[in-house]
């Protein structure tokens, strides 16, 4: 995480990237049990996005790590361990929705500016401030749009840059939360598409 | 879209399993169905308040209210400010015994010794700050042995909770690594479901430590108390019943195995499953192996336990490993005291793993075959998955096996060189104790060389008899766990074997030992010296004694300068205090201690200090090249 922001994503292989949806209790102290499992286990986070969910009583975790399959293997049956974790699923990238957040301060002065907002047009992404030399980029989208906007981006001069963790659903009509509420009976939801 | 939108990851995962919320035991059951020792008083519970009428109490009352429902009969703790409170309407309980240790390590460790005798959690209670962090290092002991201790500790009032107020600690934050779980409890009415809620978080599934932490202002405040209290554990859901393919895919491994060996963890006695564990090894005719921490959960006198595997087991279990073509692994972990290298570790075996934590499956040594459930259950459905299969086949024959494992058992016998200058050998002490108290009483040991010479040389009959610091490897946890171990048993003989080392680190609970009447015998195995540092130094820094020596002796004699003088020092905590210097007198002592059953008895046994602890496997090094003594290698292909 201390690295230039620009550069790390790209030294890192996408093979061993495993997005983790976990459904957590939403009880004080949560977030430092599942950050302190992987720190003392010695498994790395790659990113980490957590929010409320469409139930009061559920936080839902999106956690990105990078590892071999059978360190995943070990990761989830530690989590599955702690009590305050009510369910853990995978996120295959193919039948996922994964969406993270970017915004890049670039440098755009009166004679680059066009060619910033050409390029931000090109990417569906928009311009949500602007300054005298500068104009600050939000967009969307997987990790390897946000690279390359990044990458096109950084020839003007990218004075700031913030990016949230990665947040993933399935796609299709099922839930993962309704599942783990079990007492509630949702007939509908949950048959498949 | 189809099912393959999301993959499940986990066994817990879906949390469709049987136990839900709603169906939660209520801690009565619970505590009714927590395995109780055979002849073990059963917990007294009171009635009082049902769920139908709720009573006005103080949080410290609904504490002291759900300790006694949920059968405890007693808690080794210290009060300070913080926990004050707590401390008022236990006076006034009739059920619930206190034991005022003289430090919370103390607490901690007799709570775990009175679990692994009894069964049932342990309880300790400690205040805010400093009284909390000595919890830490039992709790951290409890969690590495899966023992199940309920930990109360008090917090400031919630108030100035991150305020560094006055003997204040994040005890919550500090135990998260060392504790199954943990609470922090700052409302009153919170209190007797997190209580009852840490009783069954500590004794189910794989057990472990638990601590509930409450501010002094829940303490004090009103609420109303109600019980029986549904849990909120939406998350915890342990598997206790083995998937059934998964039984019978091992019994037909079982039956094919040319070179099978059982090989024991404490989880077989934790489960209660030794009665069950002798029916499958009988019906099997399977080698055995007990792991340090499962000495007793198979007769050490059976002609099919091979003994212990490991950095100091016998030739015949490492062996057996070593060579097997299958490991049938019952509530054992793979831990690297036992493995050694593990790229080297049973390199022809094919393993089966049961265990009640799925994370403990396939964490060090790929499992052919994963089993998650209740050793109990799981021992008992393999034997009756065996005995079907053998019903339609033959078992393969073990009998060129059992030649081999008899051979090495033959050739490399546990054993040990007499002193050349006619010293006691710590050994010898050991297995007399063994001898003379038997296989009734029960045996705790410190850590380091007497406790590797007493898992050896004691014959361990019975399951929770023999108790140690086995993952943490604590020195210090003797006579505190051993002082639990009494309260829970009373009627047994409880017997300490420590070191001089660990002895001087926790020997202030004799004090309370005698003041509560809890008459332990202490044989303290004195070499004057960290002794299996000593022996690492020996053996590994060229016999640069670096800091092991506690009485600065004189090189090759045994007579240091004996401070402090264990004798007097049990006298001075109202101990009877005795001495045992040579071969000779050994029987007696141990005979006249074991006269004595009005006080604790201190017994200080001078041996000699260059003994060491054989067979070894090298740390980090293969199992393999186990030394039967120093540079003395067995010979694998020995016959008999």
């Amino acid at each position: 995480m201390s690295q230039p922001p620009v550069r790390l994503r790209e030294q890192e292989p996408s093979a061993g990237r495993h997005t983790l949806s976990v459904l957590v209790e939403n009880k004080p102290g949560v977030l430092v049990r599942i950050a302190g499992l992987f720190s003392r286990r010695g498994f790395n986070i790659d990113s980490l996005a957590v929010g409320p969910t469409e139930h009061q009583e559920i936080s839902r975790m999106t956690i990105v790590v990078n590892c071999a399959e059978r360190p995943l293997e070990q990761v989830t049956k530690q989590l599955n361990k702690l009590i305050n974790v009510l369910k853990i699923v995978e996120l295959e990238p193919a039948v996922s929705v994964q969406r993270e957040l970017l915004l890049v301060k670039v440098r755009a002065d009166a004679e680059t500016r066009s060619r910033v907002l050409e390029t931000v047009a090109l990417f569906r992404a928009k311009v949500v401030d602007v300054a005298q030399d500068a104009v600050t980029v939000e967009a969307t989208g997987n990790r390897d749009k946000l690279d390359a906007l990044i990458r096109v981006l950084e020839p003007f001069g990218i004075k700031e840059l913030v990016q949230s963790g990665m947040v993933a659903l399935g796609r299709g009509s099922k839930s993962i939360t309704d599942r783990a509420l079990r007492p509630i009976e949702r007939g509908a939801a949950g048959s498949a598409q | 879209m189809t099912d393959q939108t999301t993959t499940t990851v986990g066994p817990q995962a879906g949390l469709t399993g049987p136990a839900r919320q709603g169906q939660a035991p209520s801690p009565r059951d619970l505590a009714a169905r927590a395995p109780a020792r055979e002849g073990a008083p059963s917990p007294r519970r009171p009635d009082g308040p049902s769920a139908a009428e709720p009573v006005l109490m103080t949080g410290a009352q609904t504490l002291v209210a759900a300790l006694e429902r949920l059968g405890v009969d007693v808690v080794f703790g210290i009060p300070g400010g913080a926990i004050l409170p707590a401390y008022d309407p236990l006076f006034d309980s009739r059920t619930v015994r206190h034991i005022l240790v003289r430090h919370e390590q103390g607490a901690g460790h007799a709570a775990a010794g009175y679990a692994q005798v009894t069964g049932r959690p342990g309880v300790c209670i400690a205040t805010s700050g400093p009284g909390a962090t000595n919890l830490v290092t039992p709790l951290a002991d409890a969690y590495m042995d899966s023992v199940p201790v309920v930990a109360i500790t008090g917090q400031v009032p919630s108030g100035l909770i991150g305020t560094d107020g006055f003997q204040e600690a994040d005890i919550a934050g500090i135990t998260l690594p060392v504790t199954k779980h943990n609470f922090l409890v700052t409302e009153a009415g919170d209190i007797a479901r997190t209580v009852a809620e840490a009783f069954h978080v500590a004794a189910t599934g794989r057990p472990g430590p638990v601590l509930v932490d409450i501010a002094k202002d829940a303490l004090q405040a009103k609420t109303q108390f109600r019980w029986p209290v549904p849990f909120d554990l939406p998350g915890y859901h342990p598997v206790t019943r083995p998937h059934s393919r998964q039984v019978r895919e091992a019994a037909r491994m079982m039956m094919a195995a040319q070179r099978p060996v059982l090989y024991v963890g404490g989880g077989v006695i934790k489960a209660g499953a030794s009665a069950d564990l002798l029916t499958l090894a009988e019906l099997t005719g399977m080698p055995v192996v007990t792991t340090l921490m499962a000495r007793g959960a198979f007769p050490s006198s059976h002609p099919q336990n091979l003994g212990m595997p490991g950095m100091h087991g016998k030739v015949a279990a490492v062996g057996a490993l070593q060579k097997a073509d299958l490991l049938v692994a019952l509530g054992a972990r793979f831990d690297d005291r036992v493995t050694g290298r593990l790229d080297s570790f049973a390199p022809e075996a094919a393993v089966v793993h049961a265990d009640i934590d799925p994370a403990e499956i396939s964490k060090n040594r790929h499992a052919e075959v994963p089993i998650v459930g209740d050793c109990r259950e799981v021992i008992t459905e393999l034997a009756a998955a065996f005995r079907a299969e053998r019903e339609s086949g033959q078992q393969a024959d073990l009998s060129a096996w059992w030649s081999q494992l008899e051979a090495w058992r033959a050739t490399y016998p546990l054993g040990y060189d007499e002193p050349e200058d006619g010293s006691l050998s710590p050994q010898y002490a050991i297995e007399r104790i063994g001898k003379l108290a038997g296989p009734d009483a029960i045996y705790v040991a410190g850590v380091g060389q007497h406790q590797m010479w007493a898992a050896q040389f004691i014959e361990h009959e019975r399951p929770r008899h023999w108790l140690n610091s086995g993952g943490l490897g604590t020195m210090g946890y003797a006579v505190p766990a051993a002082m639990g171990a009494k309260v829970g048993t009373p009627e047994s003989a409880v017997w300490v074997i420590d070191g001089d080392g660990c002895f001087q680190m926790t020997n202030q609970e004799l004090a309370t030992c005698t003041v509560e009447g809890i008459p332990i015998k202490v044989a303290i195995i004195n070499n004057g010296n960290l002794g299996m540092v000593r022996q690492w130094q020996t053996l590994f820094y060229n016999e640069r004694y670096s800091q092991t020596d506690l009485d600065k002796a004189e090189q090759g004699t045994s007579a240091g300068t004996r401070i402090p003088d264990f004798v007097k020092l049990a006298e001075a905590y109202g101990c009877a205090g005795l001495r045992c210097e040579s071969a000779a007198e050994v029987d007696a002592v141990i005979k006249q201690a074991m006269e004595i059953n009005d006080r604790p008895v201190v017994i200080d046994f001078i041996v000699h200090r260059d003994a060491m602890v054989w067979p070894m496997v090298a740390a980090g090094t293969s199992n393999d090249d186990i030394k039967v003594a120093r540079d003395m290698a067995p010979d694998w292909d020995v016959t008999e």
